[in-house]
């Protein structure tokens, strides 16, 4: 079995004002121009490189930190890439107010940990960049710096057990698909 | 027992558990595509997970080649013909980079019918729900996986209901109707729901409508929007399939998590402003600006029917000398009824650049970019910052867009 309990140091993106993004698209996540791209590995670099204020992230980032974003993360193409460069990362978990649908499912398949935080924005104030938030997979509890909780939607069934199968392959193989 | 919306009824008839808003099931597929941006990943997937392993069914297995077509660099190139080596061995047809955009294709060759399931790696693949089927744009390990099981997982979304008051009045065109509903509903009004549409504006709609307000609902956020085929539509579909066809309706008692009711009845013409698609105000307010570039196409309005209204428009006249002005139809078929009926003249005679088919703009050059500072007025679906290039993409009809390459600044049209 996976750890469903992770802890990150936390990622919160904001645009140039401070203000939590709303609608980070796949384009801004994975350009476009870097589609024809299918090595995992060569992914990351290129992770929110089209966002801005964002271009340098991939070289700040550490294998095992958290992002949090806003509403409608992952708006846009069906894109793979665009979930495929945040494993590449080692990013353990992201927490947004509401996913893009496409992105949703290519995140579960892929077995990337998404937690989706009804009421995020309002409460944006609360997660500061560099912060340690805790993740609870199974029951949706987030800690901040140890303490200060909120309730996030738990995994689904299906994304548990993609997630404990390691991806949509191999669950799709324990039930002899 | 409340009777079922469109999608649950759709996904009933595919899935062997109950369905209901909310639930995940497995649903049967219909129909499973790639196109050539994903396409290799999928190939690739398969390789790594399957091996040599069969298909489900080769014959409801398609490629469609319409993102770079033909590839205008190595990478694409490579990967294109990846897909095609791969097709060859497995038996699976692939639409090469001369058909033009999938999910029209789809609809064309009448490889989509309504009632069906179809998946592919086009995000805008629930274009379908233009014929009442259901199209849904995945990743390349959900389609790696359909390729192989026939099958997907998914949650049945909820439904709501969007009334459309009011008729569609020229020179408004449906793309004006579907920025009137993006603008009220917004890039995340219909995040995670399917959507159905209804009212005589919408009963009216030809085809080429139905398509263009289908083709948006990706940017509101939805699955998909079904819009009740008219006989109009079941005739076109009979017409290139041999099997059975009928429409998929919601019962009378239904449940839906939301009724929205937009009012088009003072409809103006609009536009989508940078820098999202929601971002919709009256043309009248931007008026003036100074354009530099106009595309017209992608599978948001690339039908025939667009074109004959920008020829319709700019018959006789040319576009000014500074707006490079391109032309890109939707497919194969679409090019053949412009060439033959005369609309490749026309726009041709009015300056216009005319290229083959294929998703045009929209997939980083297969017709240029923009670049810095420059502004663009464009039919297709999306502008996004770096979307279509590094200047600012305005959305708007195939009219707008006709008469703001004519005066060379955005322009209202004038009926």
């Amino acid at each position: 079995m996976k750890a469903t309990q992770i802890k990150g140091r936390l990622w919160v993106l904001t645009d140039p004002e401070g203000k939590l993004y709303d609608d980070i698209d796949t384009d801004m996540i994975f350009h476009n121009s870097h589609l024809h791209i299918t090595v995992v590995e060569e992914m990351g670099q290129y992770a929110l490189g089209n966002l801005t204020g964002w271009e340098d992230f991939a070289r700040n980032v550490r294998p095992g930190d958290v992002i949090v974003a806003g509403k409608n993360f992952g708006a846009g193409s069906s894109r793979q890439q665009a979930v495929d460069c945040f494993r590449a990362l080692g990013i353990a978990a992201i927490v947004a107010e509401s996913f893009g649908a496409i992105y949703k499912r290519n995140a579960i398949n892929s077995g990337l940990p998404i937690v989706s935080l009804p009421g995020l924005t309002e409460r944006a104030g609360e997660f500061q960049t560099g912060a340690e938030l805790e993740v609870d997979f199974e029951t949706g509890q987030l800690s901040l710096d140890g303490e200060k909780t909120c309730q996030a939607e738990p995994f689904s069934q299906v994304q548990m057990d993609i997630f404990q199968a390691g991806d949509l392959f191999a669950y799709g193989k324990s039930l002899g698909g | 027992m409340a009777g079922k919306t469109i999608i649950e009824k759709i996904i009933q008839a595919h899935s062997q558990e109950p369905v209901e808003p909310g639930k995940i099931v497995w649903m049967d597929l219909d129909v499973r595509t790639a196109r050539d941006f994903g396409g290799a990943n999928v190939v690739q997937n398969y390789r790594q997970h399957y091996g040599d392993a069969p298909l489900d069914d080769a014959s409801r297995t398609f490629f469609t080649f319409d993102c770079v077509v033909p590839a205008n660099n190595i990478p694409y190139a490579n990967n294109q013909h990846i897909c095609r080596l791969w097709a060859r061995e497995k038996g699976i047809k692939v639409y090469d980079v001369n058909a033009g955009i999938g999910s029209h294709v789809a609809i064309e060759e009448g490889l989509a019918v309504p009632g069906c399931t179809f998946v592919g790696t086009d995000s805008h693949l629930n274009i379908l729900g233009a014929i009442g089927a259901f199209g849904q744009g995945m990743g390349d390990q959900d389609i790696a996986f359909a390729f192989k099981t026939g099958k997907t997982w998914f949650e049945v979304p909820p439904t709501m209901k969007v009334v459309i008051e009011g008729e569609v009045r020229y020179p408004c065109t449906a793309r004006d109707l579907t920025l009137a509903v993006l603008g009220r509903l917004g890039s995340s009004g219909a995040l995670g729901r399917a959507v159905e549409f209804y009212g005589p504006a919408i009963d009216a709609l030809d085809l080429a409508g139905r398509i263009t307000l289908a083709s948006q609902l990706t940017e509101m956020g939805g699955i998909t929007g079904f819009i009740p085929p008219s006989e109009e539509v079941l005739a076109y579909v009979r017409g290139r399939t041999t099997g059975q066809v009928s429409g998929v309706y919601a019962d009378p008692d239904a449940e839906y998590i939301e009724t929205v009711v937009v009012d088009i009845t003072a409809l103006e013409p609009l536009v989508a402003c940078p820098p999202n698609p929601a971002h919709v105000k009256p043309v009248r307010e931007v008026a003036g600006t100074r354009v530099d570039s106009v595309f017209l196409g992608s599978c948001t309005n690339g039908r025939f029917e667009d074109f004959a209204a920008v020829a319709e428009v700019v018959q006789g006249q040319r576009i000014q000398p500074w707006v490079m002005a391109s032309v890109v139809p939707a497919t194969r078929q679409v090019y053949e009824r412009m060439l033959r009926e005369g609309l490749i003249e026309a726009l041709f005679d009015a300056g216009f650049i005319i290229s083959n088919p294929g998703c045009g703009g929209c997939a980083s050059g297969q017709i240029g970019m923009t670049g810095r500072g420059q502004v663009q007025v464009s039919t297709s679906n999306r502008n996004f910052p770096g979307k279509q290039g590094a200047g600012d993409t305005y959305l708007a009809s195939p009219i707008t867009a006709a008469w703001t390459a004519l005066k060379g600044e955005i322009t209202v049209p004038e009926g």
